[in-house]
């Protein structure tokens, strides 16, 4: 028995100063998807989560260019992306906006790595990660943004459900559906920016969503789903860094799998609950 | 509610004057001129695409007229809840995390900022709206599961509970049945009349609503034309709104309207 913990929870596991900083940046980022996640899956909104973080690679290779800071590349491209989404998107508008923008942030993110000297591992850190590869500085910008997402969702939580999921009776009551979408896409746009570099671009979005979509599946009324999802996140990263640190294989490879099952599980629970729920 | 002041039947709450609607570049709605009075329940029927929807969509906002205006009372539009609305359609995905009393309550306080504390109070003003509706026995029923009317029944709760001096609803009876129909009808004419809430309500049936409207709003050809059921179900009247002549036909207690394109059946004790 003490050998098997021995081998799950090697020395240095929670120790090592680069795993203490990927434990708190990974919990952090954690609890951000889920917040955010929630309401993206609520809204039906999970292209949007999946390309805001996607755009901003293209900060983060900007920032590499110029020298500049990774986090403000980051936030500075989702901010435009995500803002350009929600404007330029029509409300008869299904996703078109959203691919072409993300396509555009793409095409820059492509043509600063060529003009600067960008070298693969940073390309590929943005790209899937680097959760054990997170500096002190960083962690403590991704706290900040953690902090002041939760604090946004704090406030804007009721009206933001209620427009997500009634936007007509919520709109008579003088909850702007475009207002509304707007402050949701720059929550979107945080989320993004804190993800980034630690989960990466390409894998933030099975944080975001993955757990938000199984808690749905889970939870029954709105809080409870809510905390569902930040309670599998959490577990899912855990988990991830966990099995990394074991392996020695990529933590976003791990995150991708973890959120996915519970998917997986999700899913199956509600065929357990309602068996004619597919069959519609 | 709205206990202690009387309504005054005489009251203007809302006022349309020359109210033109072009939507995609199609004139929907054209000199609506309508006042409509405090604690009075208004049937609101015509022909599909005749603009029903539309018009409660301007008088909440969402829509803006070409021309004309839309005046609340002084001081009307302002409050928190001011408008109770139910849309024609609704359908909430599935997978949804919210029940049936989950969407109720945030007819109480869904626009107001932050968390709700929850509460028994709060609770037991979900549960009486849940009970105006007859909807208690699926309070725990996430919304994407339930039917139709089940649903309509909860958003007349939800639109009730904000206490609202106007009450717009888009076809609240599609869906219904008998039973719920007459109790939906009850519900919202003990609202007007009882506690001077003015009530839109648009149906393809006047029948279920006869013992409790006040007026009649007939709309038809982008044109409106309001009073009471036998002054506005005239061929003259109806004729002027379709823009060609057209017959009202009494047979066994039921009116027809007869034109060239279309025949509006409109059930009327006559
Ligand atoms: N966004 C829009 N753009 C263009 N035309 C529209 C738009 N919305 C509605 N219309 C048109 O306006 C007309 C009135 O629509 P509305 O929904 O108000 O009709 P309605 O009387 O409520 O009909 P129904 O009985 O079918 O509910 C229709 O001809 C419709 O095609
Ligand atoms: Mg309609």
């Amino acid at each position: 028995m003490m050998h098997v913990l021995g081998l799950l929870f090697p020395p240095g596991l929670l120790t090592a100063p680069f795993m203490q900083n990927a434990w708190i940046s990974g919990s952090a980022v954690a609890i951000l998807s889920a917040l955010v996640g929630f309401f993206a899956v609520l809204r039906g909104a999970t292209f949007v989560a999946h390309a805001v973080p996607r755009a901003s690679f293209a900060g983060a290779a900007g920032a590499a260019l110029v020298g500049g800071d990774t986090l403000l590349g980051l936030g500075i491209f989702s901010a435009i992306s995500a803002l350009g989404i929600a404007f330029l998107t029509s409300r008869r508008d299904r996703g078109q906006i959203t691919a072409l923008v993300l396509a555009a942030a793409l095409g820059l993110g492509a043509l600063f790595l060529a003009l600067g000297d960008a070298y693969a591992p940073q390309v590929y850190a943005l790209l899937f990660g680097q959760i054990v590869g997170i500096s002190r500085a960083d962690v403590l910008g991704i706290l900040g943004l953690t902090g002041l997402t939760a604090a946004a969702v704090a406030v804007l939580y009721r009206p933001l459900l209620f427009v997500s999921v009634a936007p007509d009776v919520a709109e008579a009551r003088g909850v702007s559906r475009h207002r509304f979408n707007v402050l949701f896409l720059l929550l979107v746009a945080l989320s993004a920016t804190a993800a980034v570099p630690v989960v990466g671009a390409l894998l933030s979005f099975s944080l975001m969503v993955g757990p938000a979509a199984a808690a749905s599946y889970f939870g029954r009324s709105p809080a409870s789903a809510l905390w569902l999802s930040v309670a599998i996140g959490l577990v899912s990263v855990w988990l991830a860094l966990v099995l990394a640190y074991d392996t020695g294989m990529p933590v976003g490879f791990f995150v991708a799998v973890v959120t996915a099952a519970f998917y997986g599980l999700g899913r199956l629970w509600a065929l357990t609950a309602d068996p004619l729920a597919d069959a519609a | 509610m709205k206990g202690l002041e009387l309504p005054r039947a005489d009251q203007t709450i809302l006022d349309l004057e020359g109210v033109r609607v072009e939507l995609g570049g199609k004139v929907v709605l054209r000199d609506i001129d309508v006042a409509l009075r405090r604690g009075e329940l208004v049937g609101v029927i015509g022909p599909n695409g005749a603009g029903k929807s539309t018009l409660l969509k301007v008088i909440l906002g969402f829509i803006r007229p070409s021309a004309g205006a839309v005046r609340f009372a002084q001081g009307q539009r302002a409050g928190r809840g001011a408008i109770g609305y139910v849309p024609q359609s609704f359908s909430p995905d599935p997978d949804l995390p919210l029940r049936a009393r989950d969407l109720v309550a945030l007819g109480i306080d869904g626009d107001r900022w932050g968390f709700s504390l929850g509460g028994a109070r709060r609770r037991a003003a979900v549960d009486e709206a849940l009970a105006w509706v007859d909807a208690l026995s699926y309070a725990e029923q996430p919304v994407g599961r339930l039917s139709g009317g089940e649903l309509q029944r909860l958003l007349v709760a939800q639109a009730l509970i904000a206490e609202p001096d106007t009450l717009l609803l888009d076809e609240p009876l599609a869906n219904l049945d008998l039973r719920s129909q007459d109790e939906i009808v009850g519900l919202v004419g003990r609202v007007a009349h009882e506690r001077g809430v003015t009530v839109m309500l648009v149906t393809h049936d006047m029948n279920p609503i006869l013992g409790v409207m006040d007026r009649l709003l007939y709309l038809a050809g982008g044109r409106a034309a309001l009073g009471t059921p036998d002054e506005v179900v005239r061929a003259e009247v109806l004729g002027a709104l379709y823009g060609h002549h057209v017959d009202v036909l009494r047979v066994h207690g039921r009116i027809l309207v007869v034109g060239a394109a279309e025949v509006e059946s409109l059930t009327c004790e006559a």
